[in-house]
């Protein structure tokens, strides 16, 4: 099944720091198929955080629309924007971010708990099989390595099937073997589920390891190779 | 997410913290504890000082000096033992059955080394047929006791104790009264509880001695109360208008403007029981002031958790969580801290006030502190509104907090 699945026009996202207005995008316009691995690079300050959080609907644009799955997100209250999160995106930050009390488990089911869907333990079970840690279901963060935790949260991103998944520079707290296997298992969802997944690295080789590569500099789309 | 969920999500959330949970959770328990004790104290005391109102008799009035109820009242005329005698006339009160005037004093009274202070009253022969009192052993004040002046005295069952360490074979010792020999003819039957001024904490002696030798007055016929007994309990608002009318006119005193108080048995009730109610609801209120207390504690606390916790909120809503999602989740953790203590609080009430009655029955003062389902259940609601209120604002900073921003921070 192919097709868009992002389609932005324009995106223009100004903030205020202090007295000083930032102009962090400055008219982006892009388009993503359906089962596209793409890379978002570019040095600090080029906006692709700001691109990113646009992309993930953490955010609304000051202006220029965004088309996500076929709905537009850009003027949603904050939250429609919640429950399009909940449906449609997954997020893998560098950081991991599981909520440290509980187990991987209950950190996968998380997302299930605020869409109101059921059979949360089997659907979360499934998401944790497919990353490679039905052994470790029961597991609390501080006793998984970081590898491990990095795939409970990559479970957490796809359990509830979601349009696209965004990775913030999913390996950059990995050691390089840990963040080779995260990069595979991150392939390898792409061609086994044709999930659409948008990496955000400064790491070259990581960039290299996808389909497209996105730059950005001062807020605008460099080329598109 | 449902509600249990939420429930124990939070439990867990506040057992990870467990030294910080406990104070928040202690402020609550003070406070709820604090409040409830004092109103089951209040109605402790409530309880016993109208039962020892109702002892006494029902159909009794009292009349005294002076009256609140006019204004500028100047040199109230004293009531005097002619106005006693007056009240017993057949043909203007035929609804006063009896009339017994009344010195009231307090003193020293003493026996070989032991002393106390008391209430000594001055009483005809017919007190103790007005409030109901009668001899445990020996005899009770009589009119050739009047007519002699005598120095004898009845004493009550505490008095009997705190002087003799005993309360019987009492009769022909002889005590000091204000240094002055008396010998003792009799020992009042205990009346059991009592608020302030005990029943069974008083001596009597004959009215005529305590006017000479004790207790004296302006005029040597003055007497400071008059105990009335109407015929019956249902004549007693007519003995009451007799009493006014033959007083009032003893007195010159103009209709309304008496210079005197005729109170019943029900005045004085309404009055004991107005004045513990404003008691009550004072220590209530002081406490309360602590519960507050406790209130911002968890506020504070639950702010400290917002502020922690920033991150994981960024996460959850990152996932889908909605603003009222968050609210609930912080709020629920708030209420259950808060109920918590309200629930340790109502126990540690109930020590209280089983520890208050315990030391008060060995004191001698009968009050039974009360804990009634009411002020459990309004300790209850009020210790989880505390909870919701002062949770209120940190939730809704947890709630509006932008996901961009909250997952941003360290």
């Amino acid at each position: 099944m192919n097709g868009i699945v992002i389609e932005s026009k324009n995106l223009v996202k100004n903030y205020r720091m202090g007295k000083i207005l930032v102009e962090a995008l400055r008219g982006v316009s892009l388009e993503i198929q359906r089962g596209e691995v793409i890379a978002i690079m570019g040095p600090s300050g080029s906006g692709k955080s700001t691109l990113m959080n646009l992309l993930g609907c953490l955010d609304r644009p000051t202006s220029g629309e965004y088309i996500l799955d076929g709905e537009n997100v850009s003027r949603l209250s904050d939250n429609k924007l919640a429950m399009i999160r909940n449906r449609k995106v997954g997020f893998i930050f560098q950081s991991f971010n599981l909520l440290p009390r509980v187990s991987a488990m209950e950190n996968v089911e998380l997302p299930l708990r605020y869409s109101g869907v059921n059979h949360h333990r089997q659907r979360a079970q499934q998401a944790l099989e497919a990353v490679g840690l039905a052994d470790r279901m029961k597991h609390r963060p501080s006793e998984l390595s970081g590898g491990e935790q990095q795939r409970v949260a990559i479970a957490r991103a796809l359990v509830n099937n979601p349009a696209i998944v965004m990775a913030d520079e999913p390996t950059g707290n990995l050691d390089s073997k840990s963040g080779r296997e995260i990069m595979d298992l991150l392939l390898s969802l792409n061609r086994e589920r044709q999930m659409t997944v948008i990496i955000v690295t400064h790491d070259p080789s990581i960039a290299s390891q996808t389909q497209r590569v996105i730059r950005l500099r001062d807020g605008l789309v460099e080329e598109a190779a | 997410m449902n509600i249990l969920h939420q429930f124990l999500e939070a439990l867990r959330g506040l057992s990870s913290n467990k030294l910080r949970s406990m104070l928040t959770v202690l402020g609550i328990v003070i406070g709820v504890a604090a409040v409830i004790a004092m109103l089951a104290i209040g109605r402790g005391a409530q309880n016993s000082i109208s039962n020892s109102i109702e002892s006494i008799g029902t159909n009794l009035l009292y009349v005294y000096s002076g009256n609140r109820n006019v204004e500028n009242l100047i040199n109230p005329k004293p009531l005097t033992l002619n106005d006693a005698q007056a009240l017993t006339d057949l043909v203007s009160a035929p609804s006063v059955f009896r009339a017994a005037p009344v010195l009231q004093g307090q003193g020293d009274v003493s026996y070989s080394g032991e002393s106390t202070n008391t209430s000594i009253l001055g009483v005809t022969s017919d007190f103790a047929l007005v409030t109901n009192l009668k001899a445990s052993e020996g005899e009770l004040i009589s009119d050739q006791h009047i007519t002699s002046r005598a120095a004898v005295a009845v004493i009550g069952i505490d008095v009997a104790k705190s002087l003799f360490g005993r309360s019987d074979n009492l009769v022909g010792e002889t005590i000091r009264v204000e240094g002055q020999p008396f010998r003792v003819i009799g020992v009042l039957e205990s009346k059991g509880g009592s608020g302030f001024g005990s029943e069974d904490n008083r001596i009597l002696v004959p009215l005529t001695t305590a006017q000479s030798r004790l207790i004296k007055r302006a005029s040597l016929d003055q007497v400071d109360t008059i105990y009335v007994q109407a015929v019956d309990a249902n004549s007693v608002s007519k003995a009451m208008e007799e009493v006014t009318q033959v007083l009032g006119s003893r007195h010159h005193n103009e209709v309304g403007k008496e210079d005197f108080s005729v109170l019943n048995q029900q005045d004085i009730l309404s009055i004991a029981s107005s004045i513990t109610n404003v008691l009550t609801i004072f220590l209530g209120g002081i406490a309360a002031i602590s519960l507050l207390v406790g209130g911002i504690g968890i506020m504070n606390i639950m702010f400290v958790s917002v502020t922690e916790r920033t991150r994981e909120i960024g996460l959850r809503k990152a996932v889908g969580a909605r603003k009222l999602d968050i609210m609930i989740q912080f709020l629920v953790e708030s209420s259950v801290l808060s109920l918590i203590g309200g629930l340790i609080g109502i126990l540690l009430a109930w020590g209280i006030a089983t520890v208050v009655g315990r030391i008060a029955a060995a004191s001698g003062v009968d009050i039974r502190p009360t804990i009634q389902l009411d002020m459990v259940l309004l300790a209850t609601l009020f210790s989880a509104g505390v909870g919701i209120f002062f949770g209120f604002y940190p939730s809704l900073r947890a709630a509006n907090l932008q996901p961009v921003e909250a997952l941003r921070s360290e």
